[in-house]
Parts: structure tokens; C-alpha cells; sequence
């Protein structure tokens, strides 16, 4: 894919999901997650899926405690959600995408 | 083959912070978790990363879990008590995992959670070092870090309980909001732990008090009630013992001189070594030059002596003694004395106690005089102060080592001082310097009123002081009432009288018994 193309207020979502193992709610998290990028993010995201009992390292760098937590990397600001991401609307929040959505129908949003 | 823990019985894990294996008898309950719960300022991450510290000198590697300050303010924090966090870590002693609030990122709750990322990274910490020791600091910070409070209690139990299956000990510290009260502020953290310890940071009269009570070891022995404990540098928690100490104590029957014959004969041939001598009076009767005495007897004979001074400057007693024909400077110089010059308020009692036996160890005297402990006394708390002088008198009859306190009374004639009170009982013997008024003159009254296990002088004796010291005369046989500082005058023949029964009575008594000692027979005449 050509970046130029893209345009700059649609970067692509890097997602990092830590779980613990095969539990349920690591699957509701997986579940939950994917519906709401495939629906507000158009499929354009990458999403890592960390199981912390496989990659103990990877929790210790990100410095996370609870499971399942959500880090956007990118685009910036870094954001964390915490839980099994049932609640659409805090994720939709915490990602920022109603922001998104509002500078993609024309209105100002303070650049 | 049963490995089910509570079939066997409660193994200690000696701590290495001494002291304070002393009060928990042995150590921490192995493989347990511990509660250590505290005000702010008592002293919890310090007793957490001491005990993670002990550990590693031990050989035990350890992993410290941090909520509340980061792994770098921790490092930093710890330095001066001499932990090297830094160089442990990078030895592979130390794990720090940090859990810490980030600031800098912005955190959204949306459904349910668990803390299984926590989890995973003390497991694999413990397991990356080999650690026995775990130390969590504090809980009470995880619930600050999160908005739904029953998934961090809930999990805060998992995590207690993964601990123990961990084949780890661990130390769990968790918040009080007063030193009187609930044990922690959650009111679930005692139930997370198997044993529950309080540290206290008492405000009592002005000066802070620390204390460490061990309220409850599951299945296992230890001291009861709060111990008062300092925090030093360059060591941590020191824990004082007071029982314990107690206990330990050695008596020997040989004796020393006072560094004065007459008085050596009154105390029926000086004091005994391992002894604590107390010398009381009004200011101006010769408490001090008492002292310089019995530091010129001890250098006499080639004894090393301490000097405890908190009531004169150096100057002023060097020139003193000088007056009494005792040369400190030159016994400085010869290395048999060394004299510590102090304001008391500068160290508070606990602080105060360490130093002490800190410098009893390095100097290794023979004798140690302590000039006054009334002076010691106005810094801080009764209970402080005679937990200091019950430190001190044991720890140096442990050492074998003769103390000398002194302790000045309020009023000029007879009474007797608010310390003498609180310390008569822990000292052996007691040697009373009076002011005696007699036919518009002041005179000066020696006795000695105790000499545990030693018969001595029961007289009343008038000395003088001179450039040569003191000098004992003859024992005041007409006056009555020197003690209590209202001295009256009998006639001699009157005396004559009561002295002939009074000895005609001490003889049949003798005869009767020969068992009771010297002391008994003197309280019941009284």
C-alpha cells in the first residue's frame, strides 16, 4: 500500500491486547474487540494478541497489571482499557473513534 | 506422601534482621504471607525491603513488588540504609516488578478484569532469580489504582493464595489511617494474610515513638505487645528487645574498686563487675567527681573506661577532675579513657540506646559511668526512658562491663528523684550522697542503701572533697533524719541508749540466723 495515499486523519490502529491464558473473558475481550475495529475502524488495524502466561516479559515491559488491558499504541495518545471490553461506548472512548468520526463529517474539532 | 502444610508443624524463616527474630521468636512463619500494617511514616517499606535485604546477604534472592513509589524513587530511597537495589538487581538477587501508577497514560475501565498480568509477572520474577522472599508494598495502593474495588479485593486474595503455592515468604504491607484502630484501611488485608504485625508511629509527649507489635502468628509462637524500634541509617529497622535481653544476663562475684578504699570497704570490697551502681544526689554533692573516681580506679588497673557525659561540657569536667587530682586528658591519651560530651536532646532515647551500644562495642570498655541520667530523662516519655536504661543496664552486664548512672534529686536535702523511681530496681546497688545541715554548716553524707548479694556499710558517713578527692570520716551518730532531709540532733546519751539495743538485738538475730543476708535484716529494722 502506497502511504501517500493515505491520508494523515486516517492512520492505521495498532492494538495490543494483553489476556491470561484461554479464559473466558480473555475470548469475550478477543470477541468484543474485533467486532468493534471491524465495524468503527473499517478493518484497517493491527492487533497483537499477548498472552501474559506465554510472554510474562511482555506484561513486565508494558508495565501491566490487569488482564485483559488494551493499549492503543498508535496512533497517539497511548491509551489503556481495562476489562473483557463489553462496554462499547468507553471503548469507542477510550479509542478515541468518536473524536475521529466527528473530523471525517466536516466539523471542527479544534484541529 | 502428604506435602499438605498444615499437617507439619510452623517452620521459622529467620528474617536476618536480628532483632527482630528476636520478638518473633526464630523468624517469620516460612512459606506464609505476613501482613504488615502501618500508619504513614512507620516504617513499612523499609521493614519490606529489609527484609528482602537480610535475605540476599543470606544468599535468599527476592522480589519486591511495588504499587506505590517506583522501582527508581525506591532504589534512591533505599540507598541510605546502605541497599544497594541497583547492583543486586543486576546480579540477579533482585527482581523489582513495577507496579506503579504511570501517569502519563490515561486508563479506561470497560467490563470485568483480573489482575493475571500482576500474577504472571511475580511468577516469572520469582522464578527468574530463584527468589524465597516476596515482598508486596503496599495493597492498600492497588485499590487506588483501580475504580471497581471488589475485583481488586477478590484478586488481591488470588494473589495471596498463588504466594503461597509459590513455596515463597512473604511480606504484605497495607495502610492504617491511625495507629489505634482497624488494622488496615480496606478491612480485608488482614484476611489476606496468615500473620498480621503493626508498626506504630506514635506522637506521645512530643517525641514519636515507634513501636512493633506482632498481633497474630497462625499456629506459632511470639512476643506479645508492642516493642519500641528505631530507624537508623546505614541499618533499618533496629527492633529493642527489652525481655529478651533480660534474660541473658550474667552475674559474677568479682569485684572491682570503686577507685575510692573508703568507699570500696562501705560496699564491703567495691562493686561487683558485672554490676550497675547508682549514684544519687542534689547538685553539687559529688555525683561527678564519683565518676572521675571510679574511671581513675578502672584506669588504675588498666581498665578502659567510657564516659557518658550530658550535663557539663568537656572543658568543664576535664577541669573538674583536674581539681580532684584526676588527669583525663592524659587517660585519653593513654587510650583508657574516652569521654562523649552531648547535649541530651540531641537523639531521641531509642536513637540514643543504639549509639551507645554501638560505641560500647567498638571502644570495648571495661567500665562505662553515665553522667546523669536525670538529664536523659526530660527527653523523652517514662516509659521510653526506662526502656533505655533497661537496655542499658542489661546490654552492658552482658558485656561484662560495670556501669555507673548517675541521677540528680530535686531538692538539695534528702528526697529522692522521679529516676530513681523508675530505675532503683534495675540496679544493683544504690549509693546515696546527701546534705547533712549541722550547727549552721552544710556537710556532705555518704551511704550506700543497696549492694545486691554483698553485705556492706549501713552508716550514714560524713566526707570531705579536697584536690586529692573524696575522704570518708566518721559515720554522723547523733543526727537522725538525713534522708528525708529534716536532720535532728540527739544527745548523745540518748543515743548511747538507743545504739546498745539496737546491737543487742542484731546480735540475737544473727545468732538466730545465719542464712538471711546483710540486706534483709537492714529492711527489717527499718
Amino acid at each position: 500500500m502506497n502511504a501517500a495515499q493515505m491520508p494523515e486523519s486516517d492512520p492505521r490502529f495498532v492494538l495490543r491486547l494483553f489476556v491470561t491464558g484461554k479464559t473466558p473473558r480473555a475470548s469475550a475481550a478477543v470477541a468484543n474487540l474485533r467486532r468493534i475495529c471491524d465495524e468503527d475502524l473499517d478493518g484497517k488495524y493491527e492487533l497483537e494478541v499477548i498472552d501474559v502466561l506465554e510472554q510474562p516479559d511482555a506484561a513486565e515491559a508494558a508495565r501491566v497489571l490487569a488482564t485483559p488491558t488494551l493499549i492503543k499504541m498508535l496512533p497517539p495518545p497511548l491509551r489503556r482499557i481495562i476489562g473483557d471490553l463489553s462496554d462499547r461506548e468507553k471503548v469507542l472512548l477510550g479509542l478515541e473513534l468518536r473524536a475521529r468520526r466527528d473530523t471525517q463529517t466536516g466539523e471542527s474539532s479544534g484541529s | 506422601m502428604t506435602t499438605d502444610r498444615d499437617d507439619r508443624q510452623v517452620v521459622k524463616l529467620p528474617t536476618g534482621i536480628e532483632t527482630f527474630d528476636v520478638i518473633a521468636k526464630g523468624g517469620l512463619p516460612k512459606n506464609r504471607t505476613t501482613l504488615v500494617s502501618g500508619t504513614a511514616g512507620s516504617g513499612k517499606t523499609v521493614f519490606a525491603v529489609q527484609f528482602l535485604a537480610a535475605g540476599i546477604r543470606a544468599g535468599e534472592a527476592g522480589v519486591l513488588v511495588t504499587f506505590e513509589e517506583s522501582s527508581a524513587d525506591i532504589r534512591q530511597n533505599m540507598h541510605g540504609f546502605g541497599w544497594d537495589l541497583a547492583q543486586w538487581e543486576q546480579d540477579g538477587k533482585l527482581y523489582i516488578v513495577d507496579a506503579s501508577p504511570d501517569p502519563s497514560v490515561e486508563t479506561i475501565e470497560s467490563g470485568s478484569f483480573d489482575l493475571g498480568a500482576l500474577l504472571a509477572r511475580v511468577e516469572h520474577a520469582v522464578r527468574r532469580v530463584g527468589a524465597t522472599r516476596v515482598a508486596v508494598d503496599s495493597l492498600g495502593a492497588v485499590f487506588s489504582q483501580f475504580t471497581d474495588q471488589s475485583t481488586v479485593r477478590r484478586e488481591l486474595f488470588r494473589i495471596a493464595w498463588a504466594l503461597k503455592s509459590m513455596d515463597v515468604t512473604a511480606v504484605l504491607t497495607a495502610e492504617r489511617t491511625a495507629d489505634y484502630g482497624p488494622v488496615a484501611r480496606f478491612g480485608v488485608e488482614e484476611f489476606i494474610a496468615d500473620n498480621v504485625m503493626i508498626l506504630r508511629n506514635v506522637l506521645e509527649g512530643e517525641n514519636r515513638r515507634r513501636t512493633i507489635e506482632i498481633l497474630k502468628f497462625r499456629g506459632t509462637d511470639h512476643q506479645k505487645g508492642e516493642v519500641p524500634l528505631t530507624i537508623v541509617p546505614a541499618m533499618g529497622i533496629v527492633v529493642i528487645p527489652l525481655s529478651a535481653m533480660q534474660l541473658r544476663q550474667k552475674s559474677s562475684d568479682v569485684r572491682i574498686s570503686s577507685g575510692n578504699a573508703d568507699l570500696d570497704q562501705m560496699c564491703g570490697g567495691g562493686f561487683f563487675r558485672d554490676s550497675v551502681i547508682l549514684i544519687s544526689g542534689a547538685t553539687g554533692t559529688g555525683k561527678t567527681l564519683n565518676v572521675a573516681q571510679f574511671l581513675k580506679g578502672g584506669a588504675d588497673v588498666g581498665d578502659r573506661c567510657l564516659l557518658l557525659a550530658f550535663e557539663e561540657s568537656r572543658e568543664q569536667l576535664f577541669r573538674n577532675a583536674i581539681g580532684w587530682g584526676i588527669d583525663f586528658e592524659r587517660m585519653e591519651r593513654d587510650g583508657q579513657l574516652r569521654v562523649v560530651c552531648e547535649y541530651p536532646e540531641t537523639e531521641g532515647l531509642e536513637d540514643r540506646l543504639l549509639a551507645t551500644q554501638r560505641m560500647i562495642e567498638e571502644f570495648r570498655p571495661n567500665r562505662v559511668a553515665l553522667d546523669s541520667l536525670s538529664a536523659l530523662e526530660r527527653v523523652g516519655t517514662i516509659k521510653a526512658f526506662r526502656e533505655f536504661v533497661i537496655g542499658l543496664t542489661s546490654f552492658i552486664k552482658h558485656q561484662e562491663i560495670t556501669g555507673l548512672f548517675t541521677s540528680t534529686t530535686p531538692s538539695l536535702m534528702g528526697g529522692t528523684s522521679i529516676t530513681e523511681g523508675h530505675i532503683s530496681t534495675l540496679t544493683d546497688s544504690i549509693v546515696l550522697l546527701r546534705y547533712v545541715e549541722m550547727f549552721g554548716e552544710m556537710k556532705r553524707g555518704i551511704t550506700v542503701l543497696k549492694m545486691r548479694g554483698s553485705v556492706h556499710d549501713k552508716a550514714i558517713r560524713e566526707f570531705t572533697i579536697d584536690g586529692q578527692g573524696m575522704h570518708l570520716g566518721p559515720a554522723f551518730r547523733n543526727v537522725t533524719g538525713i534522708m528525708s532531709g529534716m536532720p535532728a540532733y540527739v544527745s548523745p546519751d540518748e543515743l548511747e541508749h538507743i545504739w546498745s539495743k539496737f546491737e543487742e538485738r542484731m546480735t540475737q538475730r544473727e545468732r538466730r540466723s545465719d542464712r538471711r543476708s546483710g540486706m534483709d535484716r537492714r529492711r527489717d529494722d527499718q
